[in-house]
């Protein structure tokens, strides 16, 4: 079993797209687990799956229509008590501009 | 602790009470749980007010319940408006669900009383009930060893008598392997059976709701009562119930039975290989026909696995933000920030492990190579089951696990042997077919301080798309004609 190559760079692009924080020694840790379940993983590549259609969901997962009608729904102030954090009718967050801003 | 059957019978012709039941099953509880760890909250006065009113019910004429006062414990991932649904996981460790499952609510329709949520690994994600924020779940038959997972709460709480079944989740095998690590019946339903809403996603398309239970009967009154379409999971198959229990003791004549060259593999512990044997020849003094079959895939179906599940993971939990509801971490410096930290607090490192496996396989790049990849093996893995049935038979014979229930801390630093352990599973969640384990044996092993446990040892039965009716019975004339099940706690 070979170890599947992949950069401290991409472990960390990874955990960015993944909305993780990451230590420098999370990052190497990473590195190391994910090369060896990846190594595992290539043993995929031995297998000819020419011509062979992929196969999402083995459910009936046709798009299924409703009447567009209003039912019972969960209370506003249920929701909102449970939000961490509330300001009348919203739902508070830290500001979205900045370092991280763009999300 | 008396069987499910015997329960309901009783209640619904008042020869007993629910609330004695519940307070004999709260009893045992408080008795053992210390023991085994497999609750992550039990619902004490919740249970009684439950049980007194399926006894007013049943005083004041109205229809019992198929599981009137019957005591049930739910897998902490299934939601419920009582108490907190965890998940085993800080991110939702002080969440109130505002509503219930279907799954919850149609069993506490049928009379079913709630007494408590079980113990899992974090959001599902594991093999041993060890990745847990409520610490490891020992299994009952030795303590110092794993009772298997997801699901290890729920037959822990069934192995050790506590309640008479109990509602698990599997994806990978999260049902079946911690039924076969306890000696107990556990279902994984065929895909779309049991409706998923308020079941907290791991990976959608393999996930179902199932039952663990002492024996076959007990397993399909349950499944008979969790079936069913639902308007809230698109996914749930509009088929009627399969009506299991009905027809469950008769002996299916002409029953043929595949057993893959797969399942003879040299990993296997040697009790393993002896219950597959016993297995067939008891299923053959029965008079079935059991037939070699191959399932050339299934050395593949673990690689495939850990690239779905955990894509589909990446996605699901995406959810939790720190915005809505669930853990927000402190002081973050922007909204990116906010996100980052929250889920860093929130998730332990497994299932941070399998998001970054997710994200990745997922990501510009490598999606074909893996996902793409993943998904046509997923398309192998169903053709050769359905070649197997094609071919005549009813139901394919196989081991559930490679091996018993190993000792607590011995796979947790090794994530690829922990997985493994899902070989003979996981291809049957791929393929969304019905499954069962059922106790078929156990083997010698030593336990600490130089004792001897005797460890069960499971078989798995995989039926065809929608068979539950006919699975159970094939399963249940193993468990009539041999004595695989180990004597149970309180007696079965």
């Amino acid at each position: 079993m070979h170890e599947h190559p992949i950069s401290i760079e991409h472990v960390r692009k990874v955990a960015a797209l993944s909305r993780l924080a990451i230590t420098d020694d999370e990052a190497a840790a990473y590195q190391h687990d994910l090369a060896k379940v990846l190594g595992y993983i290539d043993r995929l590549r031995q297998l000819d799956l020419a011509g062979v259609e992929p196969l999402v969901n083995v459910g009936d997962v046709r798009d299924r229509t409703r009447a567009d009608e209003p039912g019972p729904t969960l209370p506003t102030r249920t929701l909102l008590d449970m939000a961490p954090e509330s300001f009348e009718q919203f739902v508070r967050i830290p500001k979205v501009q900045g370092d991280g801003g763009g999300a | 602790m008396r069987s499910a059957r015997d329960i309901a019978r009783g209640v619904a012709a008042r020869e007993f009470s629910a609330e004695s039941v519940t307070r004999e099953a709260l009893g045992v509880i408080v008795r053992e749980n210390s023991r085994v760890n497999a609750f992550t909250q039990v619902f004490h006065d919740f249970a009684i007010e439950q049980a007194r009113r399926v006894d007013e019910d049943v005083a004041a004429g109205k229809p019992a319940g198929p599981l009137a006062g019957v005591p049930i414990a739910l897998k902490d991932n299934i939601c419920l408006s009582h108490g907190r649904t965890t998940c085993a996981s800080r991110m939702l460790e002080n969440y109130h669900s505002p509503f219930d499952a279907t799954a919850a609510r149609k069993l506490i329709n049928a009379g079913a009383v709630v007494v408590g949520k079980t113990n899992l690994d974090e959001f599902a994600m594991g093999s041993s009930t060890e990745h847990s924020i409520f610490g490891p779940t020992r299994n009952p038959r030795d303590v110092t060893r794993v009772p298997g997972g997801s699901s290890g709460g729920s037959a822990a709480a069934v192995a050790a008598g506590m309640v008479p079944v109990a509602i698990g989740s599997d994806t990978g095998g999260s049902i079946r392997q911690p039924a076969a690590f306890c000696g107990l019946v556990g279902v994984k339903p065929t895909y779309g059976r049991v409706s998923r809403f308020g079941l907290v996603a791991y990976a959608s398309s393999l996930d179902q709701i199932g039952p663990l239970a002492r024996d076959c009967a007990d397993a399909a009154l349950v499944l008979d009562v969790l079936c069913g379409k639902d308007d809230h999971d698109a996914t749930s198959a509009d088929l009627p119930p399969p009506a299991s229990l009905a027809n469950v003791d008769e002996v299916l004549p002409g029953l043929v039975l595949g057993v893959p060259t797969q399942a003879w593999s040299p990993a296997n512990h040697a009790g393993v290989t002896t219950a597959l044997e016993s297995s067939i020849a008891a299923y053959k003094k029965l008079g079935a026909k059991v037939i070699d079959i191959d399932l050339p895939l299934s050395d593949y179906a673990v690689a495939a696995y850990y690239i779905v599940a955990p894509a589909e993971a990446s996605s699901n939990l995406a959810r939790f933000d720190g915005v809505r509801y669930g853990r927000r971490a402190e002081g973050a410096k922007d909204l990116t920030d906010m996100l980052c930290k929250s889920r860093r607090e929130g998730f332990g490192p497994e299932v941070r492990k399998r998001i970054m496996l997710g994200t990745h396989v997922l990501s510009s790049g490598y999606y074909d190579a893996y996902y793409t990849t993943a998904l046509k093996v997923r398309r192998r893995v169903k053709d050769d089951f359905d070649a197997a049935f094609r071919a005549g038979c009813h139901a394919v014979l196989m081991p559930t696990t490679p091996g018993p229930a190993f000792a607590i801390g011995e796979k947790i630093g090794d994530a690829l042997a922990m997985y493994m352990e899902d070989v003979y599973t996981v291809g049957v969640n791929l393929a969304g077919l019905p499954a069962l384990s059922i106790p078929a044996g156990s083997m010698g092993a030593s336990a600490a301080g130089g004792a001897c446990v005797n460890l069960p040892i499971g078989v798995q039965l995989v039926g065809r798309a929608f068979d539950e009716a006919r699975l159970m019975r094939i399963a249940r004339m193993l468990e009539r004609a041999t004595d695989f099940a180990p004597a149970h706690a309180g007696g079965a």
